[in-house]
């Protein structure tokens, strides 16, 4: 079924990574209101209302995030399914991307053996001095960190996705624990990953699927972390989404969901270099 | 000085790295969907003309570099700096062998030249695209060769030597694209 769901919230997503732009609230008063990050939130009250499988193609606006493949305003296509599994999801994924990009191969990878196989390196295994020598071995470094998750998604944006091959459809999934954001945890061969999946193609990243977190309780124990992080940075604590809590302890029916950037679809099936080139009017001539 | 975050990076801004002055040339935002972002930054150091890249966090900031570009006269060479005059405020800078460089080459008294400055000290010297020099010295011309397409060495008013077809003769003027030091035209006086 496809659904609409509103682009202003009362509260945005808590992870540190994703800062949303904040507006007035229409109708006065002391509390702002958000421009949604992503329609997940308002999706999975639907889900936990009873609403079955359902998508939507919207936008969604991120802070700051501005350069060759992100405009601040973009579009989303979000789906949820409460009749597939997680390798059904990933299935109906890579389809989507082939009627856009054609009937490429497909090469899946775990997110272990993506780093083996482009850094040479166990990314559950090595020490966060290895990943750091890792990362200053290959570029130029202006900071350092004891973030060990700082350091795989750096070598992530910048030696495994370049690394890919330009002609494969490429699926990695059972990402580390620690950025499993609202995927289930389960353990495999001994290591806690997350049941999440990302889409690349040409080395740009264009979904990212989940077996969608169930549990309220671990919802409210990541929400804590996030805001321990936030505090840390010397961020802000954005308040907690207490309708996405109520429907969670409601009950969320077992169901698989994926983000995925219309705009960089369009970009691959247009040989598109810049998402400039596929938005009529990008941030800066708003 | 202002400083500037890795959002207002934009190609040209002049910072300070490493206390080098340097020109943005390229500035790539990096960001998983999850995680983190990062700035991929290219710079030339104005000082070495070296292009460095450093990857940032997002959101780090540098402080803004005292740099500047002006148009500017040239005066004269006193045998170990070259002079040069702001046309409007008369201010004169004088720029070493370093700061000139290639564009040694097509200095002519007079003709405007793009200088920039760094806390007010020549860093370098941009010569225009075009300039118009006099051959002071070359082989006679031959006439009737035009359309063979031969060259020659031709001895400019600068002292550059710069490659012309074989009908110029000495004391003609000719035009010269100095990005890639090659003969244009003649240019009728």
């Amino acid at each position: 079924m496809e659904v609409e769901t509103p682009l202003l919230a009362s509260a945005p997503v808590t992870d540190p990574n994703i800062d949303a732009i904040t507006t007035a609230h229409p109708a006065g008063g002391e509390h702002p209101m958000y421009l949604q990050t992503s329609p997940e939130f308002a999706m999975k009250r639907l889900l936990a209302a009873g609403s079955g499988s359902i998508y939507q193609i919207c936008k969604a606006f991120r802070c700051g995030e501005r350069g060759r493949r992100h405009n601040p305003e973009f579009t989303m296509l979000e789906w949820y399914r409460t009749d597939r599994d997680f390798g059904g999801l990933i299935d109906e994924v890579v389809a989507v991307v082939q009627l856009a990009v054609g009937s490429q191969p497909i090469l899946r990878l775990t997110y272990a053996e993506a780093f083996a196989r482009y850094c040479d390196l166990d990314p559950f295994g090595a020490s966060l001095s290895e990943l750091r020598d890792y990362a200053a071995r290959n570029m130029e470094l202006s900071f350092d960190s004891d973030d060990r998750d700082l350091w795989l998604q750096l070598l992530m944006s910048t030696q495994v996705e370049p690394a890919m091959p330009e002609d494969h459809i490429v699926v990695v999934s059972d990402f580390p624990a620690s950025q499993a954001a609202l995927a289930k945890v389960t353990c495999v061969d001994g290591r806690e990953v997350a049941r999440r999946f990302e889409v690349f193609y040409r080395g740009m990243e264009l979904a990212n699927g989940y077996d969608e977190l169930r549990d309220a309780g671990e919802l409210l124990r990541r929400i804590r972390r996030d805001h321990e992080v936030r505090q840390g940075a010397g961020q802000s604590l954005p308040p907690i989404d207490r309708l996405l809590l109520k429907a969670m302890q409601a009950g969320l029916p077992q169901c698989v969901g994926v983000a995925m950037g219309l705009d960089r679809l369009v970009m691959l099936s247009n040989d598109a270099h810049r998402i400039d080139e596929v938005i009529a009017f990008p941030l800066e001539r708003c | 000085m202002a400083s500037y975050s890795t959002n207002e990076f934009r190609s040209g801004l002049k910072v300070m790295l490493d206390g080098e002055p340097c020109s943005i040339l390229d500035n790539e935002f990096v960001k998983p969907g999850k995680g983190q972002a990062f700035n991929r930054v290219k710079l030339r150091n104005l000082n070495s003309g070296r292009v460095w890249e450093r990857t940032f966090k997002s959101g780090e900031s540098l402080e803004g570099a005292d740099v500047m570009d002006q148009e500017m006269e040239y005066l004269y060479n006193d045998g170990e700096f070259y002079h040069f005059m702001d046309p409007n405020s008369f201010e004169q800078v004088q720029a070493d062998a370093k700061a000139v460089g290639d564009a040694k080459n097509w200095l002519k008294e007079q003709d405007l030249f793009t200088v920039t400055l760094y806390n007010g000290a020549p860093l370098s010297v941009t010569p225009p695209n075009f300039v118009e020099l006099e051959i002071v010295e070359t082989d006679p011309g031959l006439k009737g060769d035009t359309a063979q397409g031969g060259t020659k060495p031709a001895h400019l008013s600068t002292g550059a030597v710069v490659k012309v077809p074989l009908f110029i003769s000495q004391g003609e003027v000719i035009r010269i694209d100095t990005r890639s030091g090659e003969y244009v035209s003649r240019v009728k006086s």
